[in-house]
């Protein structure tokens, strides 16, 4: 059965992604920050049959901590068939803006954490010469936006860092799933107005349980997110910077 | 969230009446520390809003969004046990259940309810003649109070509470988590029977000699008079036990076309023909037996998406009663006489008798006796003074009014459906309240 090892798992997407691999009777490794929230989805994953999952705790801002994070997996799992990685924060652009060290959080959190984490685990997958790393990104990262550029930035970075990893390791039959979401109706956007371009936690997480499977490289959920990204992208930067977005 | 998203989104299933929320909080995890001080008006919880009236709105107050809440907890598959947040819909549920051989205990007419809305109107189904409501199954669950306490309550721990709860229209806190026994099925099929009766006499018959049939339910025409007063077609089954080796042939016996099952008044006009020709007089025999998968047998509405807005924005109401049914039959066939002479109404009545087996529930709705239930369009003062007059008999006969189908009925209805409700009234949390119970209490 499947080894994957979830990191963010407390995510609503990524408990979702996770489900579908349970219902699979897969063994699962799954990280978060918060105990009590992670027994819950350990909980979940185990009834829906998941054949084994272990919790492990620990801040995922704190880089230096990667290592035991993913030596404690291999050690428990033995090997590793696929990653997931999901945690994320939308920060307050606002805020961000106010404060060096904000940003500088904000992208630790969502940028630098995933390269500290994909650098290994890309040595790992290219030495087993298969598996499939999947990482959460977002629309957001395509263009940079006044309303949340210092996310969209860490979001790029996301986009950028795996292209080039796909590029490096699918001559070894390693694939890199990089998942763009647009809007969805998780914790995250708690506070924002929904309107109805939301997506639900349950369709992005099988997008993504579907992508991995099949070994995709790039997928936007949903679907209709790839033309309006397009489109955003196109409009010369004269106009754009004139736009309030 | 921003108000329009609320209007939109949090509304009962009726559409009426229309409710101004001041806000939609949203329980993320079990586990979640919520601040109830804070709020300076009161809350309620709100599942799917598959309620028709007012029971699951709180106008001018907070809503708690509790359908995040979607977590399997524990599974025991020797016992049939399940244990799983209160806002995991019945719909995920038999996702999960029936591959495993296991069916609810107990199901209303669709499946996209939630385990805590289930609770909290202590849900009957086709089943109740053997199997009791859904509360009867429940082995324990865990309450949040106002006050930040969390309780767990069941048959032997805190049992007044438990007591509330079941049918406590979401008044009594927020319940968190549920635990209750399924049933074990052979096979997702049902073996369904339908079998036309020419008036309530038959139909009381068939309902008698259908007391081991698991389920059943019938459809009465309310429109005709005379001779054919009270005729219509009861519908029974069991879940279908497979013989030894042989795959049922399901396509072979399909059920007669199953879009034509709407008992609500959703184009009046088209179900009273429909129901005219295909049913009654023209293919069907007397008696017409098939397999049918368990979703049609249950969830007929559910293949339409919000069949509800077909009623437009005045909104609808559905009218539930229940008469209790010692040898006559008078009070039911005074009520549907009425109905079909008023001209209002979806053509169709279900009827349904229930059973004997107490609910916990202290404000459980079904009790031994006959069920009505329709959907009339709202046509304003018309429409509620033919419920005035409907409530009438109702009342004169020892009956009572469903709350979680209810937007109109008086204190005095209420008092004399539930006059348990002043035992009930002290296990109300002070923060929870709702428009439905406001309306009946303010007129108390
Ligand atoms: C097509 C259709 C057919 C139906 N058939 C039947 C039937 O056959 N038999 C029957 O009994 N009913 C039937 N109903 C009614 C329905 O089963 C009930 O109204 C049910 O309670 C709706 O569940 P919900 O999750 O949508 O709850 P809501 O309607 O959102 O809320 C119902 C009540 O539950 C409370 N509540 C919700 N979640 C919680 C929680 N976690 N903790 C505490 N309180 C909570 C709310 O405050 C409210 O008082 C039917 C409804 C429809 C639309
Ligand atoms: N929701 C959207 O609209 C949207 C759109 C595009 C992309 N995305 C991306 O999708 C991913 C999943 O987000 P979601 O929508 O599922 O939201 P979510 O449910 O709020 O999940 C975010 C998760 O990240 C975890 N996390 C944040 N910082 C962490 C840290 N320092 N250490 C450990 N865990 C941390 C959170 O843990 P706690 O639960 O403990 O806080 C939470 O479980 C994110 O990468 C997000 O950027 C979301």
């Amino acid at each position: 059965m499947l080894k994957i090892l979830v990191i963010g798992a407390t995510s609503a997407i990524a408990h979702e992604t996770a489900r579908l691999f349970a219902a699979d009777g897969a063994e699962l490794f799954i990280v978060g920050r918060n105990p009590d929230k992670l027994k819950i989805v350990q909980d979940d994953l185990k009834v829906r049959g998941a054949q084994r999952v272990e919790t492990y705790t620990t801040d995922l801002a704190a880089l230096d901590q990667h290592q035991a994070l993913i030596d404690a997996a291999l050690a428990s799992l033995g090997s590793l068939d696929a990653v997931l990685i999901a945690h994320g924060t939308l920060g307050d652009q606002g805020q961000a803006q106010a404060s060096v060290e904000e940003t500088l959080q904000q992208l630790n959190t969502n940028f630098l954490s995933v390269v500290s984490l994909l650098t290994p685990l890309a040595n790992y997958f290219e030495q087993q010469k298969r598996g499939c790393i999947a990482v959460i990104s977002s629309v957001a990262g395509d263009r940079g936006r006044q309303s949340n550029y210092v996310y969209g930035t860490a979001k790029a970075g996301v986009t950028t860092f795996m292209q080039g990893l796909r590029n490096r390791l699918s001559k070894v039959g390693v694939t890199v799933l990089t998942v763009k979401p647009g809007f969805v109706d998780t914790p995250m956007t708690a506070d924002a107005p929904k309107n109805p371009l939301f997506a639900k936690p349950h369709q992005v997480g099988k997008a993504i349980y579907k992508g991995m499977k099949q070994g995709q490289d790039v997928i936007y959920v949903p679907w209709f997110w790839w033309p309006i990204m397009k489109l955003i992208i196109h409009i010369p930067e004269f106009i754009f910077k004139k736009m309030g977005l | 969230m921003n108000s329009a998203t609320i209007t939109k989104r949090y509304q009962s299933w009726g559409r009426y009446p229309k409710p101004e929320h001041r806000a939609v909080e949203k329980l993320y995890w079990r586990g979640q520390d919520f601040d109830f001080g804070r709020l300076d008006t009161t809350i309620l919880p709100f599942g799917y809003g598959r309620s028709y009236g007012d029971s699951c709105l709180n106008n001018d107050g907070v809503l708690l969004d509790v359908t995040e809440l979607r977590q399997l907890i524990a599974f025991d598959a020797e016992q049939g046990i399940l244990r799983c947040e209160a806002g995991l819909s019945f719909a995920e549920i038999l996702d999960f259940i029936v591959p495993r051989g296991w069916f609810l205990p107990a199901t209303p007419g669709t499946k996209f309810v939630s385990v805590g809305g289930a609770i909290a109107n202590d849900v009957h189904g086709k089943g109740h003649h053997i199997d009791g409501t859904f509360g009867c199954h429940i082995t324990q669950f865990e309450l949040l109070r106002s006050s930040g306490e969390r309780l767990i309550c069941s048959p032997t721990e805190n049992v007044e509470l438990f007591r509330a709860t079941i049918g406590g229209l979401g008044l009594t806190g927020v319940i968190l988590w549920a635990e209750f026994k399924l049933k074990p099925v052979l096979s997702p099929l049902i073996d369904q029977e339908r079998i036309k009766f020419r008036n309530l006499d038959e139909f009381f018959e068939i309902a008698a000699d259908s007391k081991t049939t698991e389920y059943t339910v019938g459809w009465i025409d309310c429109l005709s008079q005379g001779d054919s007063f009270g005729r219509g077609i009861f519908t029974r089954g069991n879940h279908y036990d497979p013989p030894l080796g042989a795959e049922p042939d399901v396509e072979a016996k399909p059920m007669v076309s199953m879009p034509i099952d709407l008992p609500s008044g959703l184009i009046n006009t088209f179900t009273v023909k429909a129901f005219n020709e295909v049913y009654y007089h023209a293919q069907l025999p007397k008696m017409v037996r098939a397999v049918v998968p368990f979703d049609p047998f249950f969830y007929p509405l559910d293949v339409i998406n919000n069949w509800n807005r077909g009623y437009g924005k005045r909104g609808f109401f559905q009218y539930q009663c229940v008469v209790p049914y010692e040898d006559s039959i008078e009070p039911i066939s005074e009520i549907i006489r009425r109905i079909g002479a008023s001209g209002q109404g979806s053509p169709l009545v279900v009827i349904k008798t229930f059973g004997d087996r107490p609910s916990p529930g202290m404000l459980s709705f079904p009790r031994p006796g006959v069920t009505l239930a329709l959907d009339f369009a709202n046509r304003g003062q018309i429409t509620l003074d033919l419920f005035e007059e409907l409530d009438a008999v109702v009342r004169a006969n020892g009956g009572a009014i469903y709350p979680a189908k209810d937007a109109r009925m008086s204190f005095e209805t209420f008092e004399a459906s539930f006059p348990q409700w002043r035992e009930f009234e002290p296990f109300i949390d002070p923060k929870f309240s709702s428009s439905f119970w406001r309306r009946i209490m303010d007129k108390c």
